[in-house]
């Protein structure tokens, strides 16, 4: 998988751009960030009222309904906005709560990613030395594993399940987060307001966590934005391999591999999710690009 | 050339820590490996030699020390689902991924450089913006989605490449190496290389569409920073066309960086082909690992695994070679 977050040295001693009231316009003349949050504010709603919104029940089988055409095909059932699956399934209605665990996997993978690569980034490059190697040698070491068959080995180990995904996301993607936050920390760590803290006598700890991380935060959170994304696919991957959550709970990965069986019968039961992903995918990247710009003062001028 | 051993040091521990994770990963994995390696049926005693011949009944460093011992002797043990010799396997499938992986590379490079040298002749104008888009869009959707998206563009909708496999099995079995493109290029078998760069098609786009995206960025940056020297400048002045300019002068010194970068992102693409192989059966190492994965056949996947960790390193340390070559401020770094 190619790597977008590469790690760009970012100029040094400037404190964090303040996030008060007069950001709000310019978070909302953003169009990267109207597209993207909207459309993942969007996703989430669906999660939260999937049974609601749903006009079906997801695992509810009609064989006398099966691959029916989307809207607008002939043959098509108007109770079937996207289709019927060959078990005649709603594809609608499996897409909407496929919802649940994209986005339960992008928020927790994510987040768990994100905290344990941003410790150990800190660490190293704050404290440099043995710890530095130290955390530089696992990142190269975990470097050298192609991420997706390690993702499928973790979860072939653990046995399939959300819990599993979430561990493999985890595990394999906190090197993105510790590569750029060593590199900011290093910087960081030259700058003039950390060695002022220095002579106030500030503990070491004190300084890497209150002056520090708050400065690295901007990175940190476009980063987030951009693992989630991810994760979206890893998930979908996972799914795909037959490996991520039980067949019983619809997810777009699952819905792809199955889609794809009967590609040539029934293209929109392989379509629709693929669409769900790829929008998606973009949502978050948008998001991420759109805030890297925001939360930059550099970039923003 | 300190330096040069220095990395190759470096080289060796990552490699090494790389057999560690995998012991690692695979002695937690539930199940008995020896149940698992000798199959069902077998006596007693069978499974007792095994044991000792693995070393399992000693403690888990003594088995570590017993299997990196045989993995330094090439022994990497039989396959369980093929019943024969995981690394001869592995060397059988190797070569087809090699083959997608160096093409998807050239390809990815031709479009980049495409697409930088577009935008960038199209500065500020409508081109250099549908050029940033494009590969902002290319970026942002992985070689996962990119793969599916191919096969529904190209497999179904405008069914113009084959959707699985490396060769149609009617030309298949004329082959003397496993390099099906290369052999049949250099033979002149145009009907087998027309066929094997068919199947090509679809998992190479995949795999250098967010490649090539990197190097137009990387390379129209370069373009950007080198079109604003003195030496262009003059060159301009003299009169050169703005193709020239960007074609003669500034690539010549934008090259450089964006082909250091791209070694580095190589890896990132021979780790993709794992999930393109599987999604258009191309019978590489990474299908066959996924394969290997879902049989639980340990000692295959452990030797997979393995050569794509060796690969990855030897790739990285040759670019950082390669780099420190070419350029003279780092050679005494």
């Amino acid at each position: 998988m190619a790597d977008a977050n590469l790690a760009v040295p970012r100029p040094v001693g400037r404190p964090a751009a303040h996030p008060g009231p007069r950001r709000w316009p310019a978070l909302l003349r953003d169009p990267k960030l109207m597209f993207g949050g909207g459309f993942i504010l969007f996703l989430v709603l669906l999660a939260i009222f999937a049974p609601v919104v749903a006009p079906h029940d997801p695992l509810e089988q009609d064989l006398m309904a099966a691959t029916l055409p989307p809207w607008g095909f002939a043959e098509a059932d108007p109770a079937h906005l996207l289709g019927t699956d060959d078990l005649g399934r709603d594809v609608l209605s499996r897409l909407i709560f496929g919802t649940r665990v994209a986005l339960t996997v992008a928020a927790v993978a994510a987040l768990v990613a994100a905290t344990a690569g941003t410790l150990l980034g800190l660490l190293a490059g704050y404290f440099g030395g043995w710890v530095d190697a130290a955390v530089s040698r696992l990142v190269e070491i975990w470097m050298a594993f192609p991420a997706v068959l390690l993702s499928i080995l973790i979860v072939a180990v653990l046995g399939s399940g959300l819990t599993s995904v979430i561990v493999a996301i985890a595990v394999i993607d906190w090197t993105r987060f510790a590569r750029v936050i060593r590199a900011d920390t290093m910087a960081q760590a030259q700058a003039d307001y950390v060695t002022a803290a220095r002579t106030l006598g500030f503990g070491r700890w004190t300084i890497l966590f209150r002056e520090i991380l708050p400065n690295v935060m901007p990175g940190l959170i476009a980063l987030l934005a951009l693992e989630m994304g991810i994760a979206v696919v890893v998930e979908a991957i996972l799914s795909f391999v037959g490996l991520s959550v039980s067949s019983d709970t619809p997810t777009w990965g699952g819905m792809i591999a199955s889609g794809r069986q009967i590609i040539y019968q029934a293209w929109w039961v392989f379509a629709a999710p693929l669409a769900a992903v790829f929008l998606t995918v973009l949502a978050f990247n948008q998001v991420g690009d759109g805030l890297r710009r925001l939360l930059d003062p550099v970039l923003r001028r | 050339m300190t330096t040069a051993l220095n990395r190759v040091a470096m080289m060796v521990v990552t490699l090494f820590g790389v057999t560690v994770v995998v012991f690692v990963l695979l002695r937690v994995a539930p199940g008995d490996p020896v149940a698992m390696m000798i199959g069902p049926g077998a006596s007693a005693a069978d499974i007792l030699a095994l044991r000792v011949r693995y070393g399992l009944d000693g403690s888990l460093l003594t088995q570590f020390i017993i299997w990196l011992k045989a993995l330094l002797g090439g022994d990497f043990g039989t396959s369980i689902s093929f019943h024969r010799n995981a690394l001869a396997l592995i060397a059988e499938r190797l070569p087809a991924t090699l083959e997608l992986a160096v093409v998807a590379l050239g390809v990815a490079l031709l479009l980049g450089f495409t697409l930088a040298v577009a935008g960038t002749l199209a500065q500020r104008r409508i081109g250099e913006v549908a050029v940033d888009s494009l590969t902002g869009l290319m970026l942002a959707v992985p070689d996962f989605v990119w793969a599916l998206a191919l096969v529904l563009l190209f497999g179904v909708a405008l069914p113009l490449f084959p959707l699985s496999g490396r060769i149609d099995p009617s030309l298949g079995g004329t082959f003397r190496t496993p390099f099906y493109l290369l052999e049949s290029l250099v033979t002149g078998q145009a009907a087998a290389a027309r066929d094997v760069a068919a199947h090509l098609v679809m998992p190479v786009l995949a795999l250098a569409l967010p490649l090539s995206a990197i190097v137009a960025r990387v390379l129209k940056g370069a373009l950007a920073e080198a079109m604003v020297q003195d030496y262009v400048l003059l060159a301009r002045v003299k009169g050169m066309s703005e193709w020239r300019l960007v074609t003669r002068e500034a690539l010549r010194n934008a090259v450089g960086p964006t082909l250091a970068l791209t070694g580095v992102q190589f890896t990132f693409l021979l780790g993709g082909t794992v999930i393109v192989e599987r999604i258009f059966a191309y019978p590489g190492l990474g299908n066959m690992a996924i394969e290997a994965v879902i049989n639980r056949d340990l000692p295959l996947v452990q030797g997979i695994v393995l050569v794509f960790g060796a690969l990855f390193i030897v790739t990285n340390l040759l670019v950082d070679l390669a780099i420190a070559a070419l350029n003279p401020r780092l050679r005494h770094g």
